[in-house]
């Protein structure tokens, strides 16, 4: 046996960086690499050189100084006197509320409209085309100052409720007052409130009423348990049904657990349903939901509705005929076929598409600027900013937060794909 | 590849020389005209005409600095700003001189790193209310909805003042003067709270401005002045001596009816002299012409002309000189010397 010998290694020249195919890739690479490092480099410098000149510095201690300003939407107690850091909170949950209401309404409206464009019927399906067309094709900021001038222009004044012959009235049977400033609702409150009648009278014969933040969370966890015990109920029916063939009736043991633990809590705190009323130059009591956000939750659930209605068209529309036809055969009814059959496989087109709409969704609310909606770029970006002249520290707070956002919802959406997805055996 | 480190590195410190500032003389005179910041749109103090030529009070400032500078008061670029954006123009040299209602605090002074130049308005933080609310005093306004433009110090005057007497209020944050007017004049809220010359400046353009009344109560010290970026002294010297120079023109008597006559000859009040350039060195000292402070008088006139012509009595907003009057007729007015 004799023994072959290497071929002579050809020596490694350095113009089979650039030549050679093989190491071609890895000069590119390592050149934009620098290139990546060196623009990077750069503009940090440049900040640095330029903060430099103007004298300013880097630090975040502003947000614990107090603020100073008021802020009319507050989720959580604020004044004036809490620091920008409480104030950037207010703000972020008020981002966080408008993001989250538009969401679900703009869910709830794409899947309407995006069955309803299917529809046979012909005035119908051109009416959600219209609806699709309209707001997919004008800006936002359109519809959004749209809708607050609307509010403010064409509703009456809190004042005109006053008087003998009120110009204006209160709707549906007097609980709902429709304003230029507003809408005011009712709210629920407690009158034997666990964390004590805080509340303060807020006129001459009217009991004080708790918001209630811990009466909340104890109703939370009794309806929480509540489900708990009829999904338990469930799965004895069904454990029942496998086993006999039949599945005792359980309906009225689901109501009940439903309404019975909850409705006993809710009597002890003595829940009680807190009208608006006409006080000084406002409504008060209720709850104020302001024409800002009023404003901003509809234009954002309209605009991006039609583009979830056109994603869900086309996820009902990628599911091949044939299935909703061999499902017809079995004898399945239209809407059990929807239910089971088409709608499960259209998730699978749909998710992925939505999740970018609803981060769309939430970036858009910093829309908010334009009718003066107190959200995280107003509060943190805008007003603190201003005040304390920290722009570099705002502004990189400020997209740390929505890149934070926009992460979660879209691991938030993944998580649910991937549940929802049909696994292939 | 050490190469190109090297080049990267030469490019870094390269672009990193050319970010250190020049001097704003220097840019301003190449680029050929001043920019300068002002409001959106407040009648009487910065708003453009129906031709689209910026006009008022601020915008004389603006324009007797680019006088100064080049001779033509039109060598100005108007740069329309927003209580929020306006500090960010300045600090990033999108502006060169900011005249837009601002008043002068220590913390603008000195943490925002900017340069007051003077005072050219001193005001105070009023508020204005439909009479038909029949409020007398601000301290009836416990509830009432106020509308404000954000950003500004009136703002956090707002906070202080309900605070401190125990009511409370709903802020409803604007961004400029049209806005809050439309806001206001639609009942979207009961008071617009701004500085009292603003007030009455936004008064002046309503339908019907005697529906509208003015709280007795001001609130606050409202200093209002032009304002440059810290660190630039010869700059601020520029913007801070034109001001002195329309001032100290009131002062002398120096009009725009009269400044031709007064500048062809020496005249016997040396001070005069001085200021229009026909004795000493003024204008060579703050690196100008002999005739800046001429030009930026003729540009518009002195400072009471400027405020006649735009704020003054005799226009619909009809402010009175009040505090903003000659230190020699009881005012605040007051021009360090000539010399």
């Amino acid at each position: 046996m004799s023994t072959l010998t290497d071929p002579p290694k050809p020596k490694f020249r350095l113009s089979q960086l650039i030549y050679d195919t093989r190491y071609r890739s890895i000069t590119i690479q390592f050149v934009a690499l620098i290139l990546i490092v060196l623009g990077l480099g750069w503009l940090a410098t440049n900040t640095v050189t330029n903060l430099k000149a103007l004298g300013k510095d880097f630090d975040f201690g502003f947000l614990s100084s107090a603020a100073g300003y008021d802020i009319n939407q507050m989720l959580i107690p604020y004044d004036n006197q809490m620091s920008h850091g409480r104030a950037a909170l207010v703000g972020i949950l008020n981002t966080l509320l408008v993001a989250f209401l538009g969401c679900i309404t703009a869910t709830v409206i794409g899947v309407i409209v995006g069955v309803l464009r299917l529809s046979k019927n012909w005035v119908v399906s051109r009416l959600m085309s219209v609806y699709v067309e309209g707001f997919r094709n004008v800006p936002l900021l359109l519809w959004i100052i749209l809708i607050f001038a609307i509010m403010t222009e064409s509703m009456p004044q809190p004042r005109d409720f006053r008087g003998e012959v009120p110009e204006a009235s209160m709707i549906l049977g007097d609980h709902v007052a429709v304003t230029n400033r507003g809408i005011w609702i009712p709210r629920l409150g407690f009158t034997n409130s666990l964390s004590g009648n805080e509340a303060v009278v807020p006129a001459e014969g009217v009991p004080a009423v708790s918001q209630g933040g811990i009466d909340w969370a104890v109703l939370g966890i009794v309806l929480l348990l509540s489900i708990f015990a009829i999904r338990f109920v469930r799965n004895r029916a069904s454990r029942i049904q496998e086993a006999t063939g039949v599945r005792p009736t359980t309906w009225y043991q689901q109501i009940l657990l439903l309404i019975v633990p909850t409705g006993i809590v809710a009597l002890f705190l003595g829940m009680t349903v807190v009208e608006p009323f006409l006080k000084g130059f406002n409504f008060t009591e209720g709850t104020h939901l302001r024409n800002s956000l009023i404003a901003l939750w509809i234009a954002l659930s309209l605009y991006t509705g039609a583009f979830i209605a056109e994603i869900v068209r086309s996820g009902i529309l990628a599911v091949s005929k044939g299935q909703s036809e061999a499902a017809f055969a079995l004898g399945l009814r239209p809407n059990r076929t929807m239910n089971l059959v088409i709608l499960p496989q259209a998730m699978r087109v749909i998710v992925p598409p939505l999740i970018s709409q609803y981060l769309n969704l939430t970036k858009n609310s910093s829309l908010a600027i334009a009718v003066g909606y107190m959200d995280v770029r107003a509060t943190l970006g805008g007003i603190t900013i201003n005040q304390t002249g920290r722009e570099l520290e705002g502004m990189l707070l400020l997209g740390g937060f929505y890149l934070l956002l926009s992460l979660i919802i879209s691991s938030v959406m993944n998580y649910y794909n991937n549940r929802t997805q049909l696994r292939e055996r | 590849m050490k190469k190109t480190v090297f080049f990267g590195a030469l490019t870094v410190a390269g672009l990193a020389a050319g970010v250190a500032s020049a001097a704003t003389l220097d840019d301003v005179k190449a680029r050929g005209s001043l920019n300068c910041g002002v409001t959106t749109g407040l009648v009487g103090f910065a708003a453009p005409d129906a031709n689209g030529v910026w006009e008022g009070f601020d915008v004389g400032i603006c324009r007797a600095v680019a006088a100064a500078i080049f001779g033509d008061p039109t060598a100005v670029e108007f740069v329309p700003t927003t209580g929020q954006t306006r500090f960010t123009a300045l600090a990033s040299g999108e502006i060169d001189l900011l005249a837009r209602n601002t008043t002068w605090t220590m913390s603008r002074d000195t943490d925002l790193k900017f340069d007051f130049v003077g005072v050219n308005y001193y005001d105070g933080q009023g508020f204005m209310v439909p009479k038909a609310l029949g409020v007398t005093s601000a301290k009836d306004l416990d509830g009432a909805t106020v509308c404000i433009q954000t950003g500004t110090t009136t703002e956090l005057n707002l906070a202080d003042f309900f605070r401190t007497n125990g009511i409370s209020y709903e802020p409803v944050p604007i961004e400029t003067n049209a806005e809050a007017q439309q806001q206001y004049l639609a009942g979207a809220c009961d008071v617009y709270t701004t500085d009292a010359s603003g007030l009455a400046a936004t008064r002046a353009t309503f339908e019907n401005p005697g529906e509208h009344a003015l709280l007795p109560e001001i609130i606050s010290k409202e200093p209002l002045g032009p304002l440059v970026r810290h660190g630039d002294n010869e700059w601020g010297d520029i913007a801070m001596w034109v001001l002195n120079a329309l001032v100290s023109a009131e002062e002398m008597g120096i009009t725009s009816a009269n400044i031709a006559e007064l500048s062809a000859a020496p005249t016997n009040n040396p001070e005069i002299n001085r200021i229009l350039g026909t004795e000493g060195e003024l204008g060579a000292m703050i690196g100008l012409e002999a005739d800046w402070a001429k030009n930026a008088i003729a540009a518009g006139g002195n400072y009471g002309e400027l405020f006649e012509q735009n704020i003054g009595e005799a226009t619909p907003i009809g402010l009175a000189r009040g505090l903003n009057a000659q230190w020699t007729e009881g005012g605040l007015i007051y021009s360090p010397p000539f010399r």
